[in-house]
């Protein structure tokens, strides 16, 4: 039995390690078609996510526009620019204000579309719900400069809110120029953007809820808020806990394009972040781009850091990861 | 007794719960509606009336001189054709690049498929950043040049994920086999069996790709000097944010150039997301599908 097992075997290796190897041809030419169909994405992101990988080496140099990344001039200062950052009077500024804005921002902006969603999907009338997401969903649709152009039309020193004070006597205040009003601003309009659109991920979740749940509980005399809590709620967990962990990646890399359309030397102590640091230091004025660079990977670094303890995190509570 | 009491009680509580709902609900589209609303009536009120705090809950005095201002400004207008010709051609360009892409990797046997998505993967997480990617572009020769707004958003890893994964779920492996047997090569197989079959991820991309870039205003601001380049986004930038910053100058002139300005604000927020706003009903069971296709794979 046993000589008749290793026999097979012995037959078997090489008849396999032969179809591997032709397998691997035909592979190859079976791949062909599409290797070539997969070439321009290959290219493209090659091209403008690769080559910037690449050119964060600047960030260990002493960098002039118009040098060789490695070349013979090359001067390398190692980690030089991170600590002139981090001795810069901006840093811990930059540092609170960035994690602040996000924080406060993650507090409403990420419990808001699972309660919206979960309302929703209390809804009796189907259709109700359906005319309502829609409207909530419209605003995500309003660009970031229309955004900021509204913010502008509403808490302007011509915007609404002031026309209104002025009409009853007061004085204008630009909430523009006032630093405790820059958060606010931010935060909410981004909700009033975005809690809609973030909803339809845990919708889909919540119409694919087995209704044989719902009729056990009501058969044991569960409210409709007591289903909530512990049918629904628990069904759309493993996509909240996917959310949760992206969102917590993207912690430090969020918003900057607004937050630098809503800037005005009245608000800078608060809206400045190390985003839009980057962009001034790198691009305006007299641009220190190795400054600049060693500063972005500074802030990218961060938040892979961020990824990966929530990734790992989430693994060890519940089973759920991204990777 | 004690039986329908409790289903008594339920229910009241239940009536309770639906009522609360439904006001939460009500605010909720309240406040998303109010401040379009606004908008709109501001737009077509007397601009007097609405400095004056005037129109709150309807328009006053209503005229259509702001559009008519709107209509006399060219640097809108060629904006609006900048952002159309950069839309359009994202749209073809992105989609030329991503749908075959996303069929290839959806391929079980393709060859170093590991390698390629390990390749895609890493700069959803990693990137080099504001500067390397400036100078990147610099060196193409891309500063100043149209294509600088165009060729960085024509792929999106997010969206070639979410197309991958639409083919994985919903062309069936026999279909493909069948038409294999039929001695259909792999060029024929996706032009004429899965482009086809896969109309609702092309439309779903097509949005994507097209909404990004019709709001997009940084890649602009950056690389784009030369004003007759400038895509709409970035003509509004300088039309609805840029007087917001000034402090200085006397109330007088600042309240005179406030009165028009201001007109013209409301319009050109109209005009500008009027179409995305206007289309979006019609095509947002797509922009859903979108995102629960995305969803499939987490």
């Amino acid at each position: 039995m046993a000589r008749q097992n290793s026999a097979s075997a012995a037959v078997a290796v090489p008849k396999n390690g032969n179809t591997v190897g032709g397998g691997k041809w035909r592979r190859l030419r079976k791949s062909c078609p599409w290797l070539l169909m997969l070439l321009p994405a290959v290219l493209v992101v090659f091209l403008f996510n690769y080559l910037p990988i690449y050119g964060v080496l600047i960030a260990f140099q002493d960098f002039m526009p118009g040098d060789q990344i490695i070349g013979p001039y090359t001067r390398w200062v190692g980690f030089d620019n991170f600590i002139r950052f981090f001795t810069d009077v901006q840093f811990w500024p930059l540092m609170k204000n960035t994690f602040l804005l996000c924080i406060l921002g993650f507090i409403i902006g990420f419990p808001l579309p699972i309660i919206i969603a979960l309302s929703l999907n209390a809804l009796k009338g189907k259709r109700t719900a359906k005319v309502i997401q829609t409207i909530f969903t419209a605003p995500h649709f309003i660009s970031l400069v229309v955004m900021v152009g509204m913010l502008t039309l509403f808490f302007g020193r011509y915007g609404l809110v002031n026309n209104i004070i002025a009409g009853i006597g007061g004085d204008r205040v630009s909430y523009f120029l006032e630093e405790g009003a820059f958060r606010p601003m931010y935060i909410l309009s981004s909700n009033w953007q975005d809690f809609g659109w973030s909803a339809i991920i845990y919708i889909a979740a919540l119409s694919n809820v087995d209704p044989g749940l719902h009729e056990a509980a009501i058969l044991d005399g569960a409210s409709r808020f007591q289903r909530v809590i512990h049918v629904d709620l628990p069904a759309i967990m493993p996509m909240v806990s996917v959310m949760l962990i992206m969102s917590i990646g993207g912690l430090m890399g969020v918003g900057y394009e607004k937050a630098l359309l809503m800037q005005t030397d009245g608000n800078l102590g608060v809206s400045e972040l190390i985003a839009t640091y980057v962009y001034k230091q790198g691009l305006t004025g007299v641009p220190d781009q190795a400054y600049a660079t060693a500063i972005g990977l500074f802030n990218s670094v961060i938040n892979v850091v961020l990824l990966i303890i929530a990734n790992t995190t989430s693994k060890k509570f519940s089973e759920n990861s991204l990777f | 007794m004690p039986v329908k009491n409790k289903l008594l009680k339920s229910t009241m509580g239940d009536k309770v719960f639906y009522a609360l709902n439904y006001i939460f609900l009500g605010l909720m589209t309240l406040i998303i509606l109010y401040p379009i609303y606004f908008i709109i009536i501001a737009a077509i009120s007397d601009p007097d009336a609405v400095l004056a705090g005037e129109v709150v809950l309807y328009p006053v005095r209503v005229t259509l001189s702001g559009f008519q201002k709107i209509l006399e400004r060219a640097d809108v207008w060629r904006g609006y054709l900048n952002t159309i010709i950069y839309t359009v051609l994202t749209v073809v360009l992105s989609l030329i690049v991503t749908i075959p892409a996303g069929w290839a990797l959806s391929r079980k046997t393709l060859l170093g498929k590991k390698f390629f998505m390990i390749y895609f993967i890493i700069p959803m997480f990693f990137g080099g950043g504001l500067i390397p990617f400036y100078n990147v572009m610099n060196s193409l020769h891309l500063v100043n040049n149209m294509w600088s707004v165009i060729l960085p958003s024509i792929l999106s890893v997010w969206n070639l994920f979410m197309t991958r994964t639409f083919f994985e779920s919903s062309i069936p492996e026999g279909l493909v086999e069948a038409a294999r047997i039929d001695g259909a090569g792999e060029w024929r197989i996706f032009t004429n069996l899965v482009i086809p079959l896969s109309k609702a991820i092309l439309a779903v991309m097509a949005l994507y790709y097209a909404v990004g870039q019709w709001n997009s205003y940084f890649n602009a601001m950056i690389f784009l000097q030369d004003e007759n380049l400038y895509p709409l986004q970035l003509v509004l930038k300088e039309i609805l944010i840029a007087s917001e910053s000034t402090t200085g100058g006397s109330g007088e002139t600042i309240l005179e150039q406030y009165r028009l300005a201001n007109q013209i604000k409301y319009v050109s927020v109209i005009v500008s997301s009027a179409p995305v706003i206007c289309l979006y009903p019609f095509v947002q069971k797509y922009f859903a599908q979108g995102v629960m296709i995305g969803s499939l794979k987490g």
